[in-house]
């Protein structure tokens, strides 16, 4: 590559962003003179169709012209290769077209919006298609200069390929995995860490998928339950994990008589021993002997205590969820500037009446609720729900996840939302720095809102029985950001637990004990010998005669008094000193709840706050860190060359945040997903729109008054 | 059980400590001793948002101990009755409850009392209740039994008479305040020396003494900028033009494309359309002044309708066929009464619950985020203008002195990186609106007890919001903090500092430098107010976005009563932690640094020749 200058020379001149980019778009930022315009696919991807002098404009751009290039439409992704020296935000247009990444795709024909949602288009083809992605991106693309045919071809090939439902195999996931071992297309960047994801993914992240990594994570929490492993070739049911953890009286029996309907599984044990299951729901009447069976197992867990959680009573379903958030995301989906200022007149009530932000309050609520009772009447939780998307929700929420998922925890005030937007069942689970292009995360793949939550498992077991299948997994960031996008990831204020031998760390636990209150339930009777069997039976007689009337009080039955106690719990949790490994409550209070902006306005232009907003704080913080860390390093070498005349290692790079903020000091607040290079410094202002619409009406007759009673009063 | 002693007082420091957000802070204050009770100068806990929230130390010999009574109770919107002790000085009233722990403390400056009122009769308990409106955001409610002599009557009596000195004929406590601080706060600003600051006087622009006595408008500063070629005389006929006198002047300069931002008064043109050819050819003197444009913006602040109402009373505005190149921009804010009613509604949706299911609704409802949305894109837009258009703007609204003042310091406070320091911006406020009358005394009501009066409203507030909305925007580029704006707003309405009095630069003259400026007690803790995240992009202007998807509540200030809106983690806490870090570890390399320089010289000179070892000092970016 450094054979020919030019490339060389676009090397050297590529700005430190640019990992954000792929490399194969990178390529054909070299190329631009090449004739037939293509990105770089990636290994097993097949461009479709394509069609060439396509103008990609944006509506009200100030100059009002657009860029002509290229518009493919591969197995994998739409993507728009400018003809012109191409601009970063022409680079950046490449569109993961897989599993259906597009939303709903526009196209304008005689001045009517028509929406496509699939289905069959005829021979037709319109002058504009509007693209309406996933993540909220939109783009617009006109026809007009392209060729009937290939204008025809190109907008029928994304319709079809993006909207039309495919069957699962046709994923490009799929594709790529057979095609590939691990990632070459990025291998040559030099800037890249080099060890192959499966070594870093074995590092890293646990998948979940052998019995030693159930086990560990059930020690890691003290938990003592069983690990089933007769599911590994789907024997009792299709539906269940190869792998999961019941509690230990659940007998074989159990496992086999009934298909493994209703069976409690092990989430996550609170240090007090207590644990948190979760089931599908159980219909009670027939079944109610499973569900006594089970419930009595949960409750022998520990103490004899169990409460159960029955999600589809008390929280949104998935049909107002996906309602909800359909409407939600209109509110991002701008076209122009005029639409955006307009909606943003009544954007608090918009806010308020799609429900979003109340159906992500209602599911933190549950999870606090849940760990209320984990934590503070330390009762084995059992919830049960009919679809399992809440139920990971509450579980996420459990302390113990951050060590569970991924090493990017934001330990931030923000942690909250962070979290919670990754939790909330209908979206992708697209951590906070994305990249721009979405290539091969497997772990994302069951997207539709109405599938399931992202992990691997639910997916994986229809497909496994067809041989082994090494799909490529989200965690495995190697594959889609270089080093430097991955420090990005990491939170640069998060303190690391601190290391305690194990006799420290046993001096720990008193700590959190004090925390607790009594149990609450009716079983708070410290254990001795002799107790269970007799509580055991006894349990036995309330399940049976009282019909679990008992046991079914979930906590928010009657709501203004759980949420009073919700409330309590919150309260007393926030007198004590903070323990960032400790226990974590969100707020729920209606100021605390708030768009997760950084997702969400990222891709719009009127929005993004030119050299301020996180990423401001971000890099300072990071900058400092380097700092201090190249101050410690320069500490330690002149304690060698003050002992022995040793050289010490010279400071290694900075993180990307501070490179990026000293290469152009100005980021915007949507950084790193758009860079500001190609903005003029003009601010966004409000199109006028006669604001005293809002004052006829209610304060009419103060607006019309005059702002000065009399003549200026003299001090007294 | 009561105390209604008037016996001079003797006074020891003791040292208290305050737990506050689980930081123990250690503060020498002073103490106040009675013969029968004892009043205990302490932290006022409810936000423990920042550490060492101190409502200051005082002054023994000037605070006075009016009344003390036992068994009270405090009624709190979040924990229930209180029982305790309540004591009324002529500066602040002070609640302890000792039940709990910690003890429970509500300390209030009587400055923020709003008003005083009865709540009900006595009560079938024997109780009488009274409820305190304070002017930040909260309510307090106090009730104890009636007790057979007239005392009780006399808690009422005291707070009416304390909380309102100015209705009373007494002075408010500032002018008593005597603290004595490390810095003269009156010397922070030099009107001289900002403008010199800003490169003037220069070849087009002059410092008058035209108003050095305050004959040319009694609202204005002394020290005026005005046109090179526009006499005196001329001034005055301008003035006679311009609403209260108060005639188009400069507030600030572009340093490169000398653009200005010019501040007056509406026009007088009333009914007839009258026009002044002094105040056409003056407005034209400003555009030429500025040679990179030729057009001039005029910003009327007002909604159109207003300013064309505004004719009826002989004001108005600029007409484009009255004055050439001048093009006028109604920014369509809306005026104090709006403003007033509009903080009302807030009050009421965020104090004391939230109600969590229309929050978002509810806050619309206020249309409070609406205003601070309009004055902040107003604001911007000048900003723009002066910025990309090179263009020389005129400000004004009726008088000039409410919507022009947030208008100008917004977009200075944008423009400007020096007005972004702490000391900058308390030039600023001192400049733009201090000095150009805006009418604190009269805004905020200090010590009357006329709570319906028309001419209060929340002008300042809006602007520190605006201000807020800014740092939030832009975390890295002001060197204070969110405490700095807080503790701003609340000397606002304590009446403990002599700035926000009076409302002219000529009334203060006379006798608030008698008093202490906020600035001498804010400059003689810097640590507390500074930002320690804080980049000195002096060079960069702001550019805000004035989306109603980035304006939030001050959430910090606005609901800091409710105890479960407070932060979840001490964020500023870890900031500085790392800060003192690195700091001690550069101490520590440069002690190194300088043991190798000696030990290297000293070798050297011992083996002579030998090359002395380069240190590198240690760099700092920013």
């Amino acid at each position: 590559m450094l054979s020919s200058l030019g490339s060389a020379a676009g090397k050297s001149a590529k700005p430190s962003f640019v990992s954000y980019v792929t490399p194969e778009e990178i390529k054909s930022e070299k190329e631009p003179s090449r004739k037939e315009k293509h990105p770089d696919l990636l290994p097993g991807e097949v461009v479709f169709c394509s069609a060439s002098t396509v103008l990609k404009y944006t509506q009200d751009d100030l100059s009002q012209r657009g860029v002509f290039g290229a518009l493919l439409c591969t197995n994998f992704r739409v993507s728009f290769v400018s003809d012109e020296a191409p601009t970063e935000e022409m680079v950046r247009t490449a569109v993961t077209l897989n599993n259906g990444q597009f939303d709903r795709s526009l196209h304008r024909y005689e001045d009517k919006k028509k929406l496509i949602t699939g289905g069959l288009v005829k021979n037709k083809y319109p002058s504009k298609i509007i693209i309406h992605c996933k993540d909220l991106r939109v783009f617009q693309f006109s026809l007009t200069f392209a060729k009937e045919e290939d204008a025809k071809k190109i907008f029928q090939g994304i319709v079809h390929h993006c909207l039309e439902p495919k069957s699962l195999r046709c994923l490009f996931a799929f594709s790529y995995c057979e095609n590939t071992s691990y990632p070459e297309g990025i291998g040559n960047d030099s800037t890249l860490c080099f060890s192959p994801p499966e070594v870093q993914r074995k590092k890293q992240t646990v998948m979940f998928d052998s019995v030693e990594d159930w086990t560990q994570d059930m020690k890691r929490t003290k938990g003592n339950c069983r690990v089933v492993s007769e599911n590994s070739n789907f024997e009792l049911s299709p539906k269940l994990p190869q792998l999961f953890i019941v509690p230990t009286n659940v007998s074989d029996e159990d496992l086999t008589k009934y298909q493994g309907k209703g069976l409690p599984m092990w989430c996550w044990s609170h240090h007090s021993g207590c644990g948190l299951f979760k089931t599908a729901s159980i219909p009670l009447v027939q079944e109610d002997n499973v569900f006594c069976r089970m419930l009595t197992a949960v409750a022998h867990n520990h103490l004899y205590s169990v409460k159960t959680e029955d999600l589809s009573d008390t929280l949104p379903t998935v049909q107002d969820i996906q309602l909800s958030y359909n409407k939600f995301k209109q509110f991002f989906l701008i076209d122009n500037t005029t639409e955006f200022w307009m909606s943003d007149m009544k954007w608090f009530s918009s806010l308020d009446n799609c429900g979003w932000l109340d159906i992500i309050r209602q599911c933190l609520q549950k999870a606090v609720e849940v760990v209320e009772c984990l934590e503070k009447e330390n009762t084995n939780v059992l919830i049960m729900g009919k679809d399992q998307l809440f139920e990971e929700g509450c579980i996420l929420f459990d302390k113990g996840w951050p060590h569970i998922l991924c090493p990017d925890i934001l330990f931030d005030i923000y942690i909250f939302f962070t979290l919670l937007e990754n939790v909330c069942p209908t979206m992708t689970l697209v951590t906070e720095v994305n990249s721009p292009y979405q290539p091969v995360p497997y772990t994302l793949y069951p997207h539709t809102p109405s599938l399931t939550v992202c992990l691997s498992w639910q997916a994986e077991s229809p497909y496994t029985q067809r041989g082994p299948l090494n799909c490529l997994t989200v965690w495995d960031w190697s594959v889609q950001f270089d080093c430097k996008a991955q420090d990005l990831f990491t939170n640069p204020l998060y303190t690391e637990k601190p290391k305690q031998d194990t006799s420290v760390r046993k001096s720990y636990r008193p700590k959190h004990l004090r925390q607790l209150s009594l149990p609450s339930s009716a079983f708070k009777t410290p254990p001795k010998k002799g107790f269970f069997k007799d509580e055991a039976d006894n349990l036995k007689k309330i399940l049976g005669v009282k019909r679990l009337s008992r046991w079914m009080l979930s906590p928010s039955s009657d709501s203004p008094q759980t949420s009073s106690s919700v409330r309590e719990f919150y309260e007393a949790w926030q007198t004590k000193p903070l323990d960032y490994h400790g226990l974590l409550l969100p707020c729920l209070d209606g100021p605390s709840i708030r768009v997760w902006m950084q997702r969400y306005l990222r891709w719009i232009h009127d929005v993004q706050i030119l050299g301020g907003g996180p990423v401001a704080v971000l890099s300072k913080i990071s900058e400092i860190l380097g700092e201090v860390q190249e101050l410690q390093r320069e500490l330690d070498r002149y304690g060698c060359t003050l002992t022995s005349n040793h050289k010490g290692a010279r400071p290694r790079a900075k993180t990307a945040a501070v490179i990026a903020a000293r290469s152009s000091v100005r980021l915007s607040s949507s950084f790193p997903f758009v860079t500001s290079r190609n903005w003029s410094f003009k601010p966004a202002i409000p199109t006028s729109l006669l604001q005293s619409l809002m004052v006829t009406g209610m304060a009419g007759n103060l607006a019309n008054r005059e702002d000065d009673g009399g003549d200026p009063e003299s001090l007294v | 059980t009561t105390a209604l002693v008037d016996i001079p007082a003797v006074s020891m420091p003791i040292e208290t400590s305050v737990v506050c957000s689980g930081i123990q802070t250690k503060k020498n204050h002073s103490y106040y001793q009675r013969k029968v009770c004892k009043t205990w100068v302490c932290h006022n806990p409810p936000p423990p948002l920042w550490p060492a929230m101190s409502y200051l130390e005082f002054n023994v010999m000037t605070c006075l101990n009016f009344l003390t009574a036992k068994d009270v109770t405090y009624i709190c919107p979040y924990i229930g009755a209180l029982r305790g002790t309540l004591t009324v000085t002529n500066y602040r009233l002070f609640f302890k409850c000792m039940d709990r722990e910690p003890a429970f403390v509500l300390d209030l400056p009587l400055g923020v009392v709003s008003r005083v009122e009865k709540i009900g009769g006595a009560s079938s308990r024997g109780e009488v209740s009274y409820g305190l409106v304070c002017k930040d955001i909260r309510n307090l409610r106090f009730a104890h039994k009636q007790m057979e002599d007239s005392l009780i009557k006399s808690i009422f009596e005291i707070l009416m008479k304390f909380a309102f000195p100015v209705s009373n004929g007494l002075t408010i406590f500032a002018f008593e305040y005597g603290q004595v601080y490390p810095e003269n706060g009156w010397k922070v600003y030099d009107a001289q020396a900002e403008y010199k600051r800003q490169g003037l006087p220069n070849e087009s622009w002059r410092i008058t003494k035209v108003n050095d006595h305050y004959e040319l408008c009694d609202t204005y500063p002394s020290t005026l900028v005005v046109p090179v070629n526009i006499p005196d005389e001329e001034l005055k006929r301008v003035a006679a033009f311009r609403a209260k006198g108060r005639i188009p002047v400069l507030s600030w300069i572009h340093p490169e494309s000398q653009a200005t931002v010019i501040r007056c008064s509406q026009p007088m043109v009333g009914v007839n359309g009258k026009r002044s050819k002094d105040d056409e050819k003056y407005l034209q003197t400003i555009m030429d002044a500025n040679a990179q444009s030729h057009k001039l913006f005029i910003f009327d602040a007002r909604p159109s309708v207003n300013a064309a109402a505004n004719k009826m009373k002989g004001g108005g505005y600029e007409s484009e066929d009255a004055y050439q190149n001048a093009e006028l921009v109604f920014l369509d804010i809306h005026n104090i009464h709006v403003m007033r009613e509009s903080l009302r509604k807030l009050k009421e949706v965020v104090y004391p619950n939230i109600e969590e299911s229309h929050w978002f609704s509810n806050l619309e409802s206020t249309h409070w985020l609406e205003h601070i949305k309009l004055i902040l894109a107003g604001a911007l837009r000048i900003a723009d203008k002066v910025e990309s258009g090179k263009t020389s703007v005129v400000v004004h609204c009726s008088d000039g002195w409410d919507r022009t003042a947030q208008l100008t310091s917004l977009a200075m406070l944008m423009l400007d990186g020096h007005y972004r320091t702490i000391r900058g911006f308390q030039v600023l406020l001192e400049k733009e609106w201090l000095s150009f009358g805006h009418r604190f005394q009269l805004r905020i009501g200090h010590g009357d007890k006329n709570h319906t009066d028309a001419d209060r409203s929340p002008v300042f507030l809006q602007f520190i919001d605006c201000v807020w909305q800014m740092i939030r925007q832009f975390p890295a580029a002001f060197e204070f903090n969110e405490y700095f704006l807080i503790t701003i707003l609340d000397h606002l309405y304590s009446c403990l500092f002599g700035t926000f009095m009076c409302n002219s630069e000529q009334q203060r003259v006379k006798e608030v430098k008698k008093t202490v400026s906020l600035w001498a007690y804010i400059n003689s803790q810097l640590e507390e107010f500074t930002n320690p995240l804080y980049v000195n992009y002096s060079n960069h202007v702001l550019f805000p976005v004035v989306s109603m998807r980035h304006l939030e509540l001050w959430v910090g200030y606005y609901i800091r009563w409710n105890p479960r809106m407070r932060p979840q983690e001490p964020v500023h806490q870890r900031y500085k932690e790392l800060l003192a870090k690195r700091a001690e570890l550069q101490k520590r390399v440069e002690e190194l640094q300088r043991e190798v320089t000696n030990r290297s010289a000293a070798s050297s000179s011992e083996r002579a020749g030998s090359p002395t070892r380069s240190i590198t000092p240690v760099q700092t970016f920013v």
